[in-house]
C-alpha cells in the first residue's frame, strides 16, 4: 500500500443468507485502487460488481475480511462514520440518476455540499463551475423532470463531483442512455479524472463504458477472475495485478 | 436548515395531497379552537350573568337557609346582622327575604318562592326598579321572569292571587299585579318566583327588619369575621362551581366531535407517510448514498408530516381568524329551548378565545402530528442503504 492508495480490500466476502442457503456474492476479493485511476468492474449480471462498489461505498459491509477506504476499515465503520466518510470522500453516479425531484439542477448539485456545511458564497461558485464542467450551466433552474437521460445523468455527475470528492462510484452509469450521451458523459467523467484527478470506478457491463477504462477488473461469481490494465480505448495492456492473476 | 428545506419542498412538491391533508387539519384547529371557545364564552356569559344577577359578590345567608330544600324557607330568615344591614344602608347589600306562597292565575295553583327585595337596589342587575311604581293600594306589585311569565300565562298587568303564611302561621291572600316582566338569562331568578317590594313582604308576614340572605355588591368590603351574627357567607365560586362542573361535562362531551376530526387527519397524515415510506425508498437510498445517516432520514420523513401540521396551522389562521372572530363579535344563535338547559346564557353566544386556548390547540395538533408522522418511520431504522437504492425495504 502506497501513499497513493485510496482503497484495499483483502479476503472480501459477502454473503447473503436466501432461506436456508447462502448466497455468496463476493468470494475472497483482494484488490487495491490508488489515486486518479479510471477503472471498471465489469462481468455478468450477479458477479458481485454492484456488491463490491457498495463496499468501497460504506454502503455496505462485509461479511469476513476488510475494506479499507481512505483509511478507514469499512466493517469498523458505525453508520454515521459511514455516512460521513461518503459525504466528504465518496461521489455515486447511479444507472437510474437518482435526482431528487423536487429539487432544481442547482439544488440536486447543491445538495451535496450543503451536507458538508460549506458557506453559501463558496457553494454558488462550485455548484457553477461543476454544472459548467458538464455544460448543462443554462439548466440550472430546470427540474429533474424537464431533462432528458443524458441531462438527468450530466447532473448526477455534477453532484458527484462537486465536493471534489476523492473517488467516484459509478455503478452502471450508461445503462439508460443512448450511444451518443454514453459517450458524452463518459467523455465528461473521462475529462474529470484528468484534470481534478478524482479515481472513478464503474461497475458495467457496457462495452461503451469499457473503451474507456484504462483497468479493467473481471469479476465472475464473487472473484476477480482478471484485472488488466488497458489503453483507455479498448486494447487490453498486458500488465496484470492484484487478485492473485 | 437542509433537512427542513427538501422537507418543505417535498411536501409542497407533492401537490394536492399535501393540501388535502392540510385542509382536514386546518379544520380540526378551527373546530376544536371554535368549540372550546363556544364553551369558554358560555361559561364567562354564564359567569357573567349570574354573578350580575344573582351573585354579586357572594350572599350572607341565614343559618337555617337551605337553597335546595324549601322545607328550610319555614325557619329561614331573622333581623338581618347589623353589619349587613350598614352594608345595605350604604348601597353595598341587599337583603332578600323568601318564604314559601302559592300563587292562582286563571285558576290553577303553583307554589312559588316569593322574595322581596328593596326596588331601589343596585347590586344586582334585577329591575326590581318597576317594583316601586304605584298600583291600588290593596294590590301587590310583582316581577316575574320570562319563564315564570310563560309557565303560568301571566303577562304585564295581569293580577292574580297571592297566597302565602303570615309570622304566625296564618294563610293569608292578596291580589297581586305583575308590573313587569323581565327577560333574564339567569333561570336561578326566574322559575318558580315572584319579586315583591322588601318592605311590602315584611308586613305582609310580620317578619320585620328581617331577610333569609344578603346580597353583597360586586365590590363590596366583607365584614369582619364573626361580625355577621352567625350568617354564612356563601362566595362566589360556590354558586358557579355547579355552573362550571356542568360546562366541564359539556366540554368532555364536545371534545369527541373534534377528536374524530383530529382522528380523521392523523389517519391521512399517517397514511400518507406510510405511502410515501413505501414509494421514496429509492430516494432515501440516494439520500443515505450522499451522506444522511438513517436519523436525518428519518428526521426528514417525520419533519414533513409535522409541517402538515404546521401549514394546517397557517391556514387555519387564514380563515379561521377571520371566521372566528366573526363569530365572537356576531355570537352563536342558539335554538330556543336552550332556555331550559339549566345555563344562563342567553340567545346567542360569543366565544371566547384566549391566548392559552389557541397556543395549546396548536401545540397539541403538533404534538400529534410529529407523533403520526413518526410512528411509520421507524422501519427506516432497519433500511438498509443498499436495498433502499433498489427500491425494497429491509
Amino acid at each position: 500500500m502506497t501513499d497513493t492508495t485510496l482503497i484495499v480490500t483483502k479476503d472480501l466476502k459477502k454473503i447473503y443468507p436466501m432461506g436456508p442457503h447462502r448466497i455468496e456474492a463476493l468470494a475472497g476479493v483482494n484488490l487495491s485502487f490508488d489515486k486518479g485511476e479510471f477503472a471498471g468492474l465489469v462481468g455478468p449480471s450477479g458477479s458481485g460488481k454492484t456488491t463490491l462498489l457498495n463496499i468501497i461505498g460504506s454502503l455496505d459491509s462485509p461479511t469476513e475480511g476488510s475494506a479499507v477506504v481512505m483509511g478507514r476499515r469499512i466493517e469498523a465503520l458505525t453508520h454515521k462514520e459511514a455516512a460521513r466518510l461518503r459525504s466528504h470522500h465518496i461521489g455515486f453516479i447511479f444507472q437510474t440518476f437518482n435526482l431528487l425531484p423536487v429539487y432544481t439542477v442547482y439544488e440536486n448539485v447543491e445538495f451535496a455540499l450543503l451536507l458538508l456545511g460549506d458557506p453559501p458564497a463558496e457553494r454558488r461558485r462550485k455548484v457553477m463551475a461543476a454544472l459548467d464542467w458538464v455544460h448543462l450551466a443554462d439548466r440550472a433552474k430546470s427540474k429533474p423532470p424537464q431533462l432528458s437521460g443524458g441531462q438527468s445523468q450530466r447532473v448526477a455527475i455534477a453532484r458527484a463531483v462537486v465536493k471534489e470528492p476523492d473517488i467516484v462510484l459509478a455503478d452502471e452509469p450508461t445503462a439508460n442512455l443512448d450511444a451518443e450521451n454514453s459517450h458524452n458523459i463518459l467523455q465528461t467523467m473521462e475529462r474529470l479524472n484528468r484534470e481534478l484527478g478524482t479515481t472513478f470506478i464503474f461497475a458495467t457491463h457496457d462495452p461503451k463504458v469499457m473503451q474507456y477504462l484504462r483497468r479493467k477488473i473481471t469479476l465472475v461469481d464473487g472473484r476477480v477472475t482478471k484485472d488488466e490494465a488497458v489503453d483507455g480505448r479498448g486494447a487490453a495492456a498486458a500488465t496484470a495485478q492484484g487478485a492473485g492473476l | 436548515m437542509t433537512i427542513l428545506k427538501l422537507a418543505l419542498k417535498n411536501l409542497l412538491g407533492a401537490g394536492l395531497r399535501t393540501w388535502l391533508n392540510v385542509f382536514v387539519l386546518s379544520l380540526s384547529f378551527v373546530l376544536i379552537i371554535f368549540t372550546q371557545g363556544l364553551l369558554e364564552g358560555m361559561n364567562k356569559q354564564a359567569e357573567e350573568a349570574m354573578v350580575a344577577s344573582e351573585v354579586g359578590g357572594g350572599h350572607f345567608q341565614h343559618p337555617a337557609y337551605d337553597p335546595y330544600d324549601p322545607l328550610s324557607l319555614t325557619d329561614a330568615h331573622g333581623p338581618v346582622p347589623e353589619s349587613l344591614a350598614a352594608l345595605a344602608a350604604a348601597g353595598h347589600a341587599a337583603p332578600v327575604l323568601v318564604i314559601q306562597g302559592t300563587i292562582y292565575p286563571e285558576g290553577r295553583l303553583f307554589t312559588v318562592r316569593v322574595k322581596g327585595i328593596d326596588p331601589g337596589q343596585t347590586v344586582v342587575n334585577i329591575p326590581t326598579s318597576f317594583l316601586a311604581t304605584a298600583s291600588a293600594a290593596d294590590e301587590i306589585p310583582v316581577l316575574i321572569g320570562s319563564r315564570m311569565a310563560k309557565m303560568t300565562g301571566l303577562k304585564k298587568g295581569n293580577t292574580f292571587t297571592l297566597q302565602w303564611r303570615d309570622a304566625h302561621g296564618t294563610f293569608d291572600a292578596r291580589d297581586a299585579t305583575v308590573v313587569e316582566v323581565m327577560k333574564t338569562s339567569v333561570q336561578t331568578i326566574d322559575s318558580g318566583q315572584v319579586w315583591v317590594p322588601l318592605a311590602r313582604l315584611r308586613e305582609m308576614t310580620g317578619f320585620d327588619g328581617q331577610a333569609t340572605f344578603v346580597i353583597l355588591a360586586r365590590d363590596a368590603a366583607l365584614p369582619a369575621a364573626g361580625a355577621a351574627g352567625g350568617w354564612v357567607l356563601r362566595g362566589r365560586d360556590d354558586f358557579l362551581s355547579d355552573l362550571r362542573a356542568m360546562v366541564e361535562s359539556k366540554s368532555a362531551g364536545s371534545s369527541i366531535l373534534y377528536t374524530i376530526f383530529l382522528l380523521l387527519a392523523m389517519l391521512a397524515i399517517f397514511d400518507t407517510q406510510v405511502l410515501a415510506i413505501f414509494h421514496r425508498r429509492r430516494e432515501m437510498g440516494t439520500l443515505m448514498a450522499l451522506g444522511f445517516t438513517r436519523g436525518k432520514v428519518i428526521g426528514l420523513f417525520t419533519l414533513e408530516g409535522m409541517l402538515n401540521g404546521v401549514l394546517a396551522a397557517l391556514v387555519a389562521a387564514a380563515y379561521g381568524v377571520p371566521l372566528l372572530s366573526w363569530i365572537a363579535r356576531t355570537g352563536w344563535a342558539l335554538p330556543g329551548d336552550m332556555d331550559s338547559y339549566g345555563f344562563a346564557i342567553g340567545e346567542r353566544i360569543f366565544p371566547a378565545y384566549g391566548l392559552g386556548l389557541v397556543a395549546g390547540t396548536t401545540a397539541l395538533v403538533l404534538l400529534v402530528t410529529t407523533i403520526v408522522s413518526f410512528l411509520p418511520t421507524r422501519k427506516i431504522a432497519k433500511l438498509k442503504p443498499t436495498d433502499a437504492l433498489r427500491g425494497r425495504m429491509t
